[in-house]
């Protein structure tokens, strides 16, 4: 089967470089799954997981914002942060999960700045879901 | 001369200080080491996203996105990253003398420039001499990670969207080699001149090119920001290296020739404690 390469970037480095088959992950416009030979197309991403299917297994990349290149031999998604599944630190996410609650619980209150705890809980959610394999 | 007792104890206290210099020098090298690794993992990522917003960019020329048209500059920012630290030899201060030169050249009032510093000493440096510091972020970490630099970022931009200044520059040490850091000037934003990297592509966007531009332009800039702060932080750590060498170096030369002064009087009390002697029994007999 043809493959493409793909490499998922953030600023601290390079994540996941490898040859797949199929990358699926949800655009900020909905659901969004690349063949090799698409064309050229840029699309931002929701905090959500990246799939890579390879050879019958997947693997799955959680990321938290950013975008996906897509050109037809390359694939680069250029996320703010990124973690192979198994090496997610649940722990630290569930501590993570369990701050921005606390904090939009606390929402009535002045100086909390309710957008970021939001999305500190989604990346969070993200990050356990995809730990835990219930995507 | 100075007396036995006065030199040992310079000799003692030059041998402590050096001490310290040389543990400051390991420290530092390997906060440098880890720093340049840190900038140079992040290379990908700034390659990727320049070329990704370089073709976007000039794919829509007509685009009128505010941070990619240039308005009327009524006033200036600079964003200048310092250490909070100082012992780093020349590493600050060539920075601030820069900043400082640039802003007595084009300003003639406060009004007409704004300052975001990043580290103690450059707050210092401008919060002392009454100078307009907007915003200022201190304790950044030796290895700052990406999510903690986008508060900073992002207000630096969000100050430029909402027009707190019309233009800004951002002054930091670039890092060239262990001994040799260069002041460097850039225009961050408005992102007028975004390098065309030689293959353009075409995209597809997804679902159209403002709305990717409305998120590509801010993370653009703040990666620039970032990628400037881990080059600023691999200068600072080299430039402190080399001046905690000399230092030790110093402390090494001053240790040797105080060794050698401390035998000289030694010598000479020696000398002298015998000719006593010798002459007090010379007078009984």
């Amino acid at each position: 089967m043809k493959t493409m390469k793909v490499s998922v970037v953030t600023p601290d480095g390079p994540v996941y470089e490898s040859d797949v088959e199929m990358v699926s992950t949800k655009a900020k416009t909905g659901e969004l799954g690349i063949l090799p030979g698409h064309i050229p197309m840029v699309a931002p991403l929701k905090i959500g997981a990246v799939r890579l299917k390879k050879g019958g297994s997947t693997e799955i990349v959680a990321v938290s914002g950013g975008f996906l290149e897509v050109r037809p031999e390359q694939v680069t998604i250029l996320a703010q942060t990124a973690e192979k599944s198994e090496e997610i630190d649940l722990d630290r996410a569930l501590r993570a999960k369990e701050r921005a609650e606390q904090r939009l619980q606390e929402r009535k209150q002045e100086n909390v700045d309710f957008r970021r705890a939001e999305l500190a809980l989604q990346r969070a959610i993200n990050r356990i879901s995809i730990a835990q394999r219930k995507i | 001369m100075a007396s036995l007792r006065d030199i040992k104890s310079r000799i003692t206290s030059t041998k402590k200080t050096s001490q310290i210099t040389k543990a400051m020098e390991m420290v530092s090298a390997s906060k440098w080491n880890r720093g340049v690794m840190n900038a140079k993992a992040f290379v990908p990522y700034m390659e990727k996203i320049q070329e990704v917003t370089a073709s976007i960019a000039n794919g829509s020329k007509d685009s009128n996105h505010p941070m990619l048209n240039s308005r009327p500059v009524k006033k200036t920012g600079y964003l200048v990253i310092t250490s909070d630290r100082g012992l780093a030899g020349a590493f600050n201060s060539n920075v601030i003398r820069k900043v400082h030169q640039t802003i007595q050249k084009n300003h003639k009032s406060n009004d007409e420039f704004a300052i975001i510093a990043i580290g103690r000493i450059g707050r210092d440096f401008f919060a002392n001499r009454g100078m307009n510091v907007v915003l200022d972020i201190t304790g950044v970490a030796d290895q700052p990670s990406f999510s903690e630099i986008q508060d900073i970022s992002s207000s630096a931009v969000g100050m430029f969207s909402d027009g707190t200044f019309d233009e800004l520059h951002i002054f930091y040490s670039h890092y060239v080699s262990a001994i040799s850091q260069e002041v460097t000037e850039k225009k961050l934003l408005p992102l007028t001149d975004i390098a065309a990297s030689t293959k353009l592509t075409s995209y597809e966007f997804e679902p159209n090119a403002e709305e990717i531009l409305e998120v590509l332009l801010p993370q653009y800039a703040e990666s620039l920001i970032y990628g400037a702060l881990l080059d600023s932080k691999a200068s600072e750590h080299a430039a402190r290296m080399t001046a905690m060498k000399n230092a030790t170096d110093n402390a090494k030369e001053l240790i040797d020739s105080l060794s050698i002064s401390y035998n000289r009087a030694r010598q000479a009390a020696i000398t002298q404690e015998i000719t006593e002697i010798v002459g007090g029994a010379a007078a009984l007999e």
